[in-house]
């Protein structure tokens, strides 16, 4: 078990450095013992190098990785002792299910019996214990996955479990149960564990603690409600929650940032805002109807069992408004309003403070 | 592992060796091979190639040659892609026991056919003509094709044929507009090991020709045991018959490894 | 894939049937039917029953020259399988140096096979050969024109030359098709590089190396022309392999009801050796 630290990572798989080529820049993570982490983004982001880089299959073109504090950037894979489960199952065709979940004991040299024990002990957490003399190449995929897992979790011990989209081709009906046992894994052995995916879903609920790239960088990390609440990019606040943040044109007079005509927060420091490419955010959830406000059209009510999405229009700009289903809905014509704790304002689309 | 790369080039040194051999010795005058060793032409001459291009027995051989590979070629592709198609995609009375009969033609000796395959193309009147040789190789070429192209076709989605259907295509028309540029690939793959094992064989080739259709590699063998010893020459004529095969590799390249991993292997 | 019943399918088989019956069975028919009977010229056929067959297999020859056939494709298949595997294992994965190796290696397959064997033997010449030359500088007593051991070196070393590439480009095509991860995984469970051989790439190479022995076996059995070129199957009869030697009865010595006899014989072992390692194979693969 340990705590992981990246640091200043950049990794180009091309041999030139220019600064478009950069698969993964400038990250800086610290991940704590214990906890359960979710790496989320779209495909290409990068999220599955950092994995990589983390358990020593790629080398960073820069940057230090530490253990518990010990640099162990130029150790090989099997020395930083870590599991980690991919995509697609990856079993040994020819051996058996025991023989599988031995095999990284006996690279390690343990003894028999020690290893007899752990598999034994392993295979009984996962449910594989009645069919450990089977053939691992006959077995459903769900279960071939499960033996990846359990080659991960055998180790007396491991540092990490890093999982890269590890139910994408697991049934819908199983994906489910497969992430709560994930969980309970993740409680029982209190092993740091790191959950690559592109499925928001996925991330909340598994996660502690959700890291976001986007184009090779972080741009925020944070508990799934500070993700919520506070997003520190227009891609956070676009790429989680449905539907995504409003992006709105801002203008700025006198301390007081304007959608359109309408004041909507005061008290903005002009100073911190040199750049002119500044843009409101706010999420559908936060905004609602009033008798005064911002005068809107509503175009169309889409009911989603506990909540219904509204979409409104001003003057060509479209806004999404996300009610319970309690909440009535005037006809046509009406005015909303934005909550001001919950609406920010982005300057080149970061967040400013 | 740095040095993983020696293997493969040691290797590729070993397999280039007699082929430089060859070229050395066609560069050379018959007088300069049998008197001295050297590892490049002393005396380096044209002399055997520029024979080969003015003498008809000898460009014609390639003529030839090239006629009925390319012959023998459309013709086995043509053939085998129905015949493809309906081991992929339909059960039939007896499909399994002609797919066996097909691929056991690829394991019989050529040698044990060549004597009644004389008889037989001298009584339906096709000796020495290229449509024969053509013909005779569909023996091997055949199943080859129909094996390559099955793979491939058995990869690609039965969906596609039922949309088609249901957007009102014919039969031929689907096959035609649709299916086969799907699978130009695989085409491309057979082609490729027709065009090879037709241009390779060599025994019926002889067997089926006498001097209108007579292919290079005849003409070589031929030239060897009449004209004596003409090293040289013999040399020059190798030299030119490699090429159609290095040039039709160089074009198919990205496709082999692809064709292996995606066809039936 | 489920597959439709349907018969009218084989209407789309029909040239293919056609096109290969013509070429196979006629003439597998004639064979029959110089196997069963004598003739004298072409149009009078006497029944001679399995006469032929009878002096075929109590005939020394037959065996001699079968014995040299089995020896032969036991030994190229002992030295290519491993090498092919061996070569396909330490090729590049990408870059410039695929298409290199692809094109280079490729090169001896598509070579005529009497131009293989002119190429070798100009290539082996003792004296004024490269490979004569050198293995005499050596101290070698290299004539594969007189020596029994030196012909039946050659026409090995020419067969490797001439087909490990196929057995190279199958495994490679093999190796390319393994996913990442699985190497993966592997580095993560600390295997070694045998364990990675045995445990990874053996297992999926499974198949094409079946295609592979299966290929060089029937291949190997029906070698004519590139050994004919070579050493004419001499000296005496030392390289003088199953066809070689059907040939020379055959067309030689014009003895077509014993040539006849021996192509049967000879086809039916080409065919039962292959079915049964084919089932062999596919048998291991369902368990």
């Amino acid at each position: 078990m340990a705590n992981i630290k990246l640091e200043n990572i950049n990794h180009s798989y091309s041999l030139k450095t220019e600064n478009n080529s950069w698969a993964v820049k400038n990250i800086n993570l610290e991940w704590a013992d214990g906890g359960a982490y979710a790496l989320l983004g779209p495909s290409g982001c990068g999220k599955t190098t950092l994995l990589n880089i983390i358990s020593g299959l790629i080398t960073p073109t820069q940057g230090v990785i530490k253990f518990n504090d010990l640099d162990i950037s130029n150790k090989l894979t099997i020395e930083r002792d870590i599991g980690q489960i991919f995509q697609f199952p990856v079993i040994y065709d020819t051996m058996t299910v025991y023989e599988n979940l031995a095999f990284p004991l006996k690279n390690k040299k343990f003894e028999e019996g020690f290893i007899k024990k752990q598999v034994q002990k392993i295979s009984e957490i996962l449910d594989l214990g009645s069919i450990l003399n089977n053939n691992a190449k006959n077995l459903t995929v769900d279960q071939k996955q499960k033996i990846s897992l359990g080659r991960g979790l055998v180790r007396p011990k491991v540092n990490a479990l890093l999982f890269d989209e590890p139910l994408t081709v697991i049934d819908p009906h199983l994906k489910w149960l497969l992430k709560s046992k994930l969980k309970e894994l993740q409680k029982q052995f209190n092993t740091t564990m790191i959950y690559v995916t592109h499925d928001q879903t996925e991330a909340l609920t598994f996660a502690d603690k959700v890291v976001v790239m986007h184009e090779g960088e972080v741009v925020q990390s944070g508990t799934p409600t500070e993700l919520f609440e506070k997003p520190n990019h227009l891609f956070v606040g676009h790429f989680i929650g449905s539907p995504g943040i409003n992006i709105l044109p801002c203008e700025i007079k006198e301390n007081s940032a304007f959608f359109l005509d309408y004041e909507i927060k005061k008290n903005v420091n002009i100073k911190s805002i040199k750049d002119k490419n500044i843009k409101i955010g706010i999420r559908p959830e936060f905004i609602h109807f009033s008798e005064i406000g911002i005068p809107v059209d509503i175009i169309s009510v889409r009911y989603l069992g506990k909540c219904k999405i509204v979409d409104v229009v001003i003057r060509n700009i479209n806004l999404k408004l996300v009610l319970n289903d309690q909440t009535h809905v005037p006809e046509k014509k009406a005015h909303i309003k934005f909550s001001e704790k919950y609406t920010y304002l982005y300057s080149n689309n970061y967040l400013v403070n | 592992m740095k040095f993983k790369w020696i293997i493969p080039t040691l290797y590729i040194i070993f397999l280039m060796l007699p082929i430089y051999w060859l070229l050395n010795m066609s560069f050379k005058t018959t007088n300069e091979i049998i008197n001295t060793f050297s590892l490049w032409p002393i005396n380096f001459t044209f002399e055997n190639y520029i024979k080969i291009f003015t003498d008809s027995t000898w460009y014609m051989g390639y003529f030839n040659s090239l006629a009925y590979v390319l012959l023998n070629t459309i013709l086995s592709v043509t053939a085998a892609l129905p015949a493809a198609y309906a081991f992929s995609r339909y059960k039939f009375v007896g499909d399994k026991h002609l797919f066996f009969w097909l691929l056991t033609n690829r394991m019989a000796p050529p040698a044990v056919f060549a004597l009644p395959f004389f008889q037989l193309y001298s009584s339906i009147n096709l000796f020495d003509t290229h449509i024969a040789v053509a013909l005779a190789h569909c023996l091997f070429n055949i199943p080859l094709a129909v094996w390559i192209l099955e793979g491939f076709i058995s990869a690609v989605p039965k969906e596609l044929d039922e949309t088609a259907y249901i957007d009102g295509y014919s039969f031929p028309r689907f096959f035609i507009k649709i299916f086969i540029p799907t699978i130009t690939a695989g085409i491309g793959i057979a082609c490729f090991f027709c065009f090879m094992f037709s241009w390779v064989e060599l025994l019926l080739a002889k067997t089926l020709t006498s001097v209108e259709a007579k292919p290079i590699a005849a003409t070589m063998t031929r030239t060897a045991s009449t004209a004596g010893y003409e090293l040289g020459l013999l040399a020059a004529a190798g030299s030119l018959t490699i090429l159609p095969g290095a040039f039709v590799i160089y074009f198919v390249r990205n496709y082999i490894a692809k064709g292996f991993a995606l066809g039936r292997v | 894939m489920n597959k439709v019943q349907n018969n009218k399918a084989w209407f789309f088989i029909l040239p293919v049937i056609f096109l290969v019956a013509f070429n196979a069975v006629i003439p597998l028919m004639t064979v029959v039917n110089y196997a069963f009977q004598e003739t004298f010229n072409n149009n009078i056929f006497t029944w001679q029953g399995t006469k032929w067959f009878e002096n075929i297999l109590r005939s020394e020859r037959f065996y001699a020259a079968f014995g040299r056939q089995l020896l032969f494709t036991f030994i190229i298949l002992l030295i290519q399988i491993p090498l092919g595997v061996f070569i396909a294992l330490s090729m590049p994965k990408k870059g410039f140096g695929v298409s290199i190796c692809l094109v280079l290696m490729s090169m001896p397959l598509l070579i005529p096979w009497n131009v293989v064997g002119a190429m070798w033997n100009i290539f082996a010449l003792p004296r004024i050969g490269f490979l004569g030359h050198y293995l005499a500088l050596l101290g070698f007593d290299y004539n594969f024109t007189q020596s029994i051991y030196a012909a039946w070196f050659t026409v090995i070393l020419m067969d490797v030359w001439h087909w490990t590439s196929l057995v190279v480009l199958l495994c490679y095509a093999g190796l390319c098709a393994i996913p990442d991860p699985f190497y993966q995984a592997a580095k993560i469970d600390g295997a070694s590089r045998w364990a990675v051989f045995k445990y990874i790439e053996l297992p999926k190479m499974k198949k094409v190396l079946t295609i592979a022995i299966l290929l060089r076996f029937m291949d190997s059995f029906m070698i004519y022309t590139e050994p004919f070129v070579l050493t004419g199957g001499g000296p005496g009869n030392a390289t003088a392999f199953l066809s070689i030697d059907l040939v020379k009865m055959a067309l030689g010595q014009f003895d077509l009801g014993n040539a006849a006899a021996m192509s049967l014989v000879y086809f039916l072992i080409v065919l039962l050796l292959s079915w049964i390692f084919y089932s062999v194979v596919m048998k291991g693969e369902d368990k």
